[in-house]
């Protein structure tokens, strides 16, 4: 070091720009540079890389930003109003109802300018917390709802192909939680929620619609929320204060946590300006004095100091708190059984390997399983098929039986016609004869009557015979229509249970 | 020379989320102090480049990489001097923490002695892409661990400064196949090293040639032509495309010259001043890399290189990795065939094209 620090003074008087090191931190960097094993060098003229910040602010400003909000309260109590007065702007919302059964929550995402900035801002907000009698499961949708951000990011970074710098970052970066105005403590669902979201999320307390409170009541409200939060163990975000250009105000801005805020986007003039306020018979309560509410507390805090920290925050801390517990979870360690370190690729190897065989497992079975049911269906079937056909034949047989019945009545009936017209032949022949006998009438009457009679006979006979014939048709086309029926519902059915993929259950 | 200007990144400035409706603020809100933020939080957390010069040994490397940092990089004076050159490729790294303006910068030169220098120098580039590759590598152990640190150190190679000789005539074989395997792993910006040999004529000349040549070859130098965001990015990059490689000459001896002090290069027949831009380009090469796209360089390794790497080494499912320094050079893909397209990822054809529940 001892020729550049001599050609660093021979130099000295002509170069353009000098660069010293502060001493002070001289003996930190050593160290920490002994440790790397590099060497601090001292330039002897200008490069020029302290435009690297600009560089990177050039950079972020081409991408852009992104900040999600959460905004947990009761209905009603103002959130979308500050969101409003905090941005400056109108977003489009309209009142919610107080009769949902269930909590849910709603994001949009807007985009805003200002001069060169731009932010893509998304407001999530949590609709009907607090309505329902029964409140158990009021905070599990917003558990969930942060979960299933942090999930999804989590998806992409694991995934083989991805675009993180493309990704539209929805993890929610901070939660203001908005406590009733009541002037004595944090009620139980409060503590319950925030309690559940405090490793989850940077939790911002505010107390909603201040303009309530009196300013001594105010004070004692804010000690009182304080240490029910200190002493119910909920981590509520701190403004960080390890960096000195702002960690004075942080630190004074700590103390005066949760901010006392009031909301309104309605303009009234006083003096000569016109100022967001809300105005009351007795009085205007200015939105943005200090001495009425702590909004401009919260803007600043919120925006202007500490948007970068609670955007690296969750990152850095919350999703990656999420990130090892879902690891963990799902079987991954760092550290194999013998102490070996185990890299993720090795389990997630093996892991695949596992799912691969179980899937191939369960396609085993499934494939078993329709072929056994394939096979049931088809004995049912066929049994079905079988016990038609029974049917059919003894249809069949009966159907014969009554046919061969009606043959033999009909030949019994043809006999006694064929008698009969023998009988009536030779009654006729006898009639010429006894034309004399007078007692023919008698028998004329006899014989017509028989005559009659026998065409009756014939004639019902006949009918009989023919509606029978055609009863004994009708009946056997319907059998065989029914049985044909049957067996193309038989095949069609077992061509579609062969046919047909895996059945669902 | 060149003044702010917007560096380009390889990212899409067209959200990939559910539309947005663009919403007017009627006042003041505060939003635009986010960028100090950004500003405080670099600074305090530093800035690391990585810059490896590749070359044969007599170019000038070492120089070059002292006058670009001021600085006397290298602990002993002119390697290879009065040293036996190494029989095998061996690379040099070595680690400055330089300050300027309050802004830090971990500076990590990688020099590669002996390449080239054999009589038969066949498979000379597989030790520094093996390099890259474990740097790469050691950055994606790191980053695929349980508990992760806060900041991943980053030690992956941002730049590659690649030093044609002055031959005059074309890039040689050897030139090529280096580049040609360089270019898809790392971003490269070839330089022609001692350019005091050529005139000016015979500079520009060659210069045509070998942009002809990378183009012949399809080899991609920085800037490449396909992350260029928008249209000022483009015009800007064309004006660079179109002196790359840049005429170089490096020197860390001071001379007089007209009453000023320059950094310079004395001759028999003149003083040839690194400074001057009627002289030589190293101005340019200075700017270039450091005032005006160092973020951009780290960026495009960040989001293309890397994850290109990724996406080879994830799916490379036969090779397990036995520890966190564990480097397999064998199966190292020979280059993703396809030159870094217009979505950024390498598109490889895969045996298992239903691998898309890899993300479980």
């Amino acid at each position: 070091m001892t020729s550049e620090v001599a050609r660093h003074l021979l130099f000295q008087s002509h170069m353009p720009t000098k660069t010293t090191c502060p001493s002070s931190q001289v003996s930190d960097d050593e160290q920490k540079q002994k440790r790397e094993n590099t060497r601090s060098l001292t330039m002897s003229g200008h490069v020029g890389f302290e435009s690297l910040p600009d560089q990177l602010v050039n950079r972020s400003i081409q991408q852009g930003f992104c900040f999600n909000i959460l905004c947990v309260g009761e209905t009603g109590i103002g959130k979308s109003t500050l969101i409003d007065t905090l941005f400056n702007t109108n977003f489009a919302d309209h009142e919610s109802s107080h009769f949902f059964p269930h909590v849910r929550l709603k994001a949009q995402t807007y985009e805003l300018h200002e001069s060169n900035v731009r932010l893509k801002l998304t407001i999530v907000n949590t609709v009907g917390f607090g309505d329902q009698i029964n409140k158990e499961e009021s905070y599990q949708p917003v558990v969930d709802y942060i979960d299933a951000q942090f999930e999804a990011y989590l998806q992409e970074e694991l995934k083989i192909k991805r675009s993180l710098f493309n990704y539209h970052d929805s993890r929610i970066h901070v939660c203001l939680y908005f406590i009733s105005p009541t002037g004595h403590s944090l009620k139980t669902l409060d503590l319950l929620t925030m309690k559940s979201l405090d490793s989850k999320v940077n939790i911002i307390p505010v107390i909603a619609k201040a303009d309530i409170i009196s300013k001594a009541e105010l004070q004692k409200f804010k000690i009182k929320l304080m240490s029910e939060l200190v002493s119910s163990g909920v981590q509520i975000y701190q403004f960080p204060t390890d960096d000195e250009t702002i960690a004075k105000i942080n630190a004074s801005m700590n103390g005066h946590l949760p901010f006392a805020v009031v909301g309104s986007m309605d303009e009234v003039k006083i003096g000569n300006k016109m100022v967001k306020a809300r105005q009351y018979p007795w009085g205007v309560v200015q939105v943005e004095n200090e001495n009425h509410s702590d909004f401009v507390k919260l803007r600043e805090m919120l925006i202007c100091t500490n948007m970068e920290d609670l955007r690296e925050q969750t990152h850095t801390r919350h999703y990656e708190l999420y990130r090892r517990c879902k690891l963990e979870e799902m079987g991954f360690t760092d550290v194999g059984p013998e102490n070996k370190p185990l890299s993720l690729q090795e389990t997630y190897e093996a892991k695949r390997h596992e799912f691969y065989g179980e899937r191939q497992r369960k396609e085993e079975e499934m494939k078993q399983m329709f072929v056994q049911r394939v096979k049931e269906k088809e004995a049912i079937l066929k049994e079905a098929e079988r016990e038609l056909q029974a049917k059919f034949e003894h249809l069949k047989r009966v159907h014969q039986e009554e046919r061969m019945k009606l043959e033999e009545k009909r030949r019994l009936l043809e006999e006694e016609i064929i008698a009969f017209s023998k009988k009536k032949a030779t009654s006729e022949i006898y009639q010429n004869q006894s034309y004399m006998a007078s007692g023919s009438n008698l028998k004329k009457d006899k014989d017509r009557k028989k005559i009659s009679n026998a065409q009756v006979l014939e004639g019902g006979s006949k009918r009989a015979s023919e509606s029978m014939r055609a009863g004994s048709l009708v009946y056997r086309a319907q059998l065989e229509g029914e049985s044909r029926r049957a067996r193309e519902s038989l095949r069609a059915g077992s061509l579609s249970y062969r046919a047909h993929p895996l059945p669902q259950h | 020379m060149d003044p702010l200007r917007q560096s380009p990144s390889p990212c899409s400035s067209r959200p990939s989320s559910p539309k947005t409706p663009p919403c007017e603020i009627h006042g003041y809100v505060g939003i635009e102090d986010v960028l100090d933020q950004v500003k405080i939080k670099a600074m305090k957390m530093g800035f690391e480049f990585n810059i490896m010069v590749v070359g044969q040994s007599g170019l000038g490397k070492s120089t070059m990489v002292s006058t670009l940092f001021k600085s006397k990089v290298w602990k002993c004076t002119l390697p290879g001097l009065g040293m036996p050159i190494p029989q095998t490729l061996q690379l040099k790294s070595v680690t400055h923490v330089i300050e300027e303006k309050g802004v830090k910068l971990k500076l990590t030169v990688t020099d590669t002695p002996g390449f080239g220098d054999q009589i038969n120098n066949d498979k000379c580039w597989d030790p520094i892409l093996g390099y890259i590759n474990e740097q790469y590598e050691r950055y994606l152990q790191e980053e695929i661990l349980i508990t992760r640190q806060r900041h991943i150190p980053d030690t992956r190679v941002h730049c590659c400064v690649y030093f044609v000789p002055p031959t005059g005539h074309c890039l040689r074989p050897l030139d090529i196949e280096l580049l040609q395997r360089l270019c898809r792993t790392v971003n490269v910006v070839p330089v022609i090293a001692r350019a005091d040999s050529l005139t000016l004529e015979e500079r520009e000349a060659f210069r045509r040639r070998i942009q002809h040549n990378l183009r012949t070859h399809c080899i991609e130098v920085y800037p490449q032509k396909c992350f260029d965001e928008d249209i000022n990015d483009r015009i800007l990059n064309s004006k660079i495309r179109d002196r790359i490689p840049f005429a170089v000459v490096g020197s860390d001896q001071e001379y007089l010259v007209n009453g000023r002090c320059v950094l310079g290069r004395k001759t028999k027949w003149g003083i040839i001043e690194v400074e001057n831009m009627a002289h030589c380009e190293f101005l340019l090469l200075r700017d270039l890399l450091i005032r005006s796209h160092l973020q951009d360089l780290k960026d495009i390794t960040h989001n293309v290189h890397y994850e290109n790497y990724r996406v080879c080494r994830l799916n490379e499912s036969h090779v397990l990795p036995r520890g966190p320094c564990w480097v397999n050079l064998a199966p190292t893909p020979p280059g993703p065939p396809v030159a870094p397209g217009p979505s950024k990822v390498c598109r490889q054809a895969r045996e298992d094209s239903d691998d898309d529940e890899d993300d479980y």
